[in-house]
């Protein structure tokens, strides 16, 4: 199959006054036609910063310093904001973290999703839009009298729907899902997992799913990359990184989590802060936190490098000794 | 095994009116009857969706709020008597205080910004006038390193907002420990903070549990913490209980189709693992309700109580 979203060497850094803060740090990974990719990792490991600049919806300070995005063939880099907008929305949208902030308080649902359509097609007529609207409400299961409402009437779970339904109007190729159920309850979370695998089947979309919870990655995707302090340290198949995970950090990560099925056991704590970002060079920052780091780890002499040890399986050699 | 806490068809309404001008008021009844106990050394989770009553639930048990109706019965440390806490005067009533306490959800509200660590942790002290001067900063230097923040010395002068999550919820456990309570009351403690550092809270609320001999009931919409820290599960819907069932049973074995529910909703961290789709059903409980038509929660053996409450209708 052929890849839809190519991300090569991809840098970002935002310019702060204390030094610049390295929140992307060379990473690579592809995502493929109808495939679903996650990313996980702890907080402020630079996930949503990744899905921000693979839209280039960064904040000002945030600098792309080097690599290349190529989403359906085309270079994404170094395009003008008016190519960008063209983009967004139709070719690759956005489900945001947090769908409480992610929109406008006075403007009704039905016109925030009119309005994105507006712009991709403004030939279409409204009621054309309206149409369209009220398919996709059905589909993410909201009524249709939820167009005509204000995003404060809406529950939590409703809002992320009404969100679902935003990201897919322009008939996108690529969705990306920063943590669309991170605030929601289990079973609120549960119904909008089922919706997001439903829309994804239906259309035959390619997904990138960002979260912090190991198991919802474990339901949701076929590949996985594993983010710490701004690098990948491990990519690959989901089922091979839970069957066999090599880098350190991914075993402390499904070692913390716990689970209703198989054996109650001790969960392991991933203890240690996450490092400082800014103004670090090119070693591994896991090696003080690292259960039992090797020498060469300790006394950072290693730089940071994925590494392939199957054919869809790459883990950060530094770690590969380690444990 | 004695019980530390035994709580009786506790209901807390609340008052709702319409409009400001309005004089028609409709009753929210947030928490509807529940009962349930406690026994000492063990530790109750109480899981729910969101709004179905949990905090008020916690509110109403640790006095913060006044309770609608019901009995509340706690054990006296003395004859290890149970103890109406209606029928306490001042004194016992400051004493039962002393023994009942509560972490909060948010470590980012709960504690106050313009305080430092010392005036936070030393707080319940004064109030409850315990020990001389110097033997209260050293219990506070003690319970410090006792929840994991070292050296308590320079941690003292901080304000909250220096702290990270996970330490200031550490601060949160070491003022309700501090007073040496016989029971915690535990309000998703663990929600707000990053799983990196989940984890290390869990296990140091359930290390002081053991250490302290503290019972705590810990409540969370997350069956697999509640499995994690806890010896039995309650289900809550609705402001009513639904199934209470030492934890194991309850997972292997649900009945109610509200728990089916929920259990099936978890997701499991095992890519190879397939969740099935659980389609609500009453069947099993009706025939199970006909047969035990005169009791409001129906003993299944094995400590497993059914409600016999309606809640056919409620569930989508």
């Amino acid at each position: 199959m052929s890849s839809i979203l190519e991300v090569t060497n991809l840098s970002m850094h935002y310019e702060t006054i204390s030094g610049n803060v390295d929140a992307v740090k060379d990473v690579t990974f592809n995502v493929k036609q109808g495939e679903s990719f996650g990313l996980v990792g702890e907080s402020g490991c630079g996930k949503t910063s990744v899905a921000m600049t693979l839209l280039q919806l960064q904040p000002e300070n945030g600098k792309i310093s080097q690599g290349s995005i190529k989403f359906d063939s085309n270079e994404m880099i170094g395009l003008s904001e008016n190519e960008l907008r063209k983009i967004r929305w139709k070719g690759m949208s956005i489900v945001f973290q947090g769908a409480m902030n992610a929109w406008n308080p006075v403007v009704k649902v039905g016109e925030q999703i009119r309005e994105a359509m507006r712009e991709h097609s403004p030939n279409n007529s409204k009621s054309e839009n309206t149409k369209k609207i009220r398919e996709l409400f059905e589909m993410v299961g909201l009524d249709e009298s939820v167009i005509e409402r204000f995003p404060h009437e809406l529950s939590g779970g409703m809002k992320q729907r009404a969100m679902i339904a935003l990201a897919l109007s322009c008939d996108p190729k690529l969705i990306i899902a920063d943590e669309p159920t991170t605030a929601l309850d289990v079973v609120i979370q549960d119904q909008i997992l089922k919706e997001i695998r439903k829309v994804q089947e239906v259309f035959g979309l390619s997904l990138i799913y960002i979260s912090h919870d190991i198991a919802v990655i474990a339901e949701m995707t076929d590949n996985m990359a594993v983010m710490y302090a701004g690098s990948i340290v491990e990519l690959g198949k989901t089922e091979e990184i839970f069957k066999d995970p090599k880098h350190a950090y991914t075993r402390m990560l499904l070692e913390s989590t716990p689970s209703i099925i198989g054996e109650k056991k001790k969960l392991r704590s991933l203890d240690g802060e996450p490092p400082t970002l800014i103004n670090n060079d090119n070693k591994c920052l896991f090696s003080y936190r690292c259960p039992n780091p090797t020498n060469e780890c300790k006394n950072r002499e290693l730089d940071m490098e994925l590494i392939k040890i199957s054919s869809s399986h790459y883990v950060d050699k530094c770690c590969i000794d380690c444990e | 095994m004695t019980k530390i806490l035994e709580v009786k068809n506790l209901e807390k309404h609340f008052e709702v009116s319409k409009g400001i001008f309005s004089r028609n008021k409709t009753i929210v009844k947030a928490v509807d009857g529940i009962s349930f106990e406690i026994l000492k050394g063990e530790s109750l989770g109480l899981v729910g969706q969101s709004g179905c009553g949990k905090t008020t639930t916690a509110r109403a048990l640790s006095l913060l709020d006044p309770k609608t109706s019901g009995t509340i019965l706690f054990n006296d440390s003395n004859d290890n008597s149970m103890i109406n806490i209606d029928d306490l005067d001042e004194e016992g009533m400051k004493n039962f205080r002393r023994n009942i306490q509560m972490i909060f959800q948010d470590p980012y509200e709960s504690l106050n910004p313009r305080w430092t660590i010392k005036d936070i942790i030393l707080e319940p002290l004064n109030i409850h006038n315990i020990g001389s001067t110097e033997d209260r900063e050293e219990a506070v230097k003690e319970i410090l390193q006792t929840v994991g923040i070292t050296p308590p010395e320079n941690y003292l002068p901080r304000y909250p907002h220096e702290l990270s999550g996970g330490q200031r919820q550490r601060v949160s456990i070491a003022r309700t420990l501090i007073m040496k309570p016989r029971f915690l009351i535990c309000d998703e403690p663990t929600s707000m903070l990053d799983v990196s550092i989940r984890i290390s809270i869990m296990d140091l609320m359930m290390k002081l549990a053991d250490d302290l001999d503290v019972s705590y009931l810990y409540i969370t919409h997350d069956l697999a913490v509640a499995r994690y820290m806890c010896n039995n599960i309650a289900v809550m819907f609705n402001g009513k209980l639904v199934e209470i069932a030492p934890t194991e049973e309850l997972l292997q074995n649900p009945i109610h189709p509200y728990t089916k529910r929920l259990i099936s909703s978890i997701p499991i961290p095992d890519p190879t693992y397939t969740r099935e789709n659980y389609e609500i059903d009453f069947t099993e409980l009706r025939s199970i309700k006909a047969a035990n038509q005169d009791s409001s929660m129906i003993d299944l053996g094995n400590k497993h109580l059914l409600s016999t409450n309606e809640f056919e209708g409620l569930l989508y």
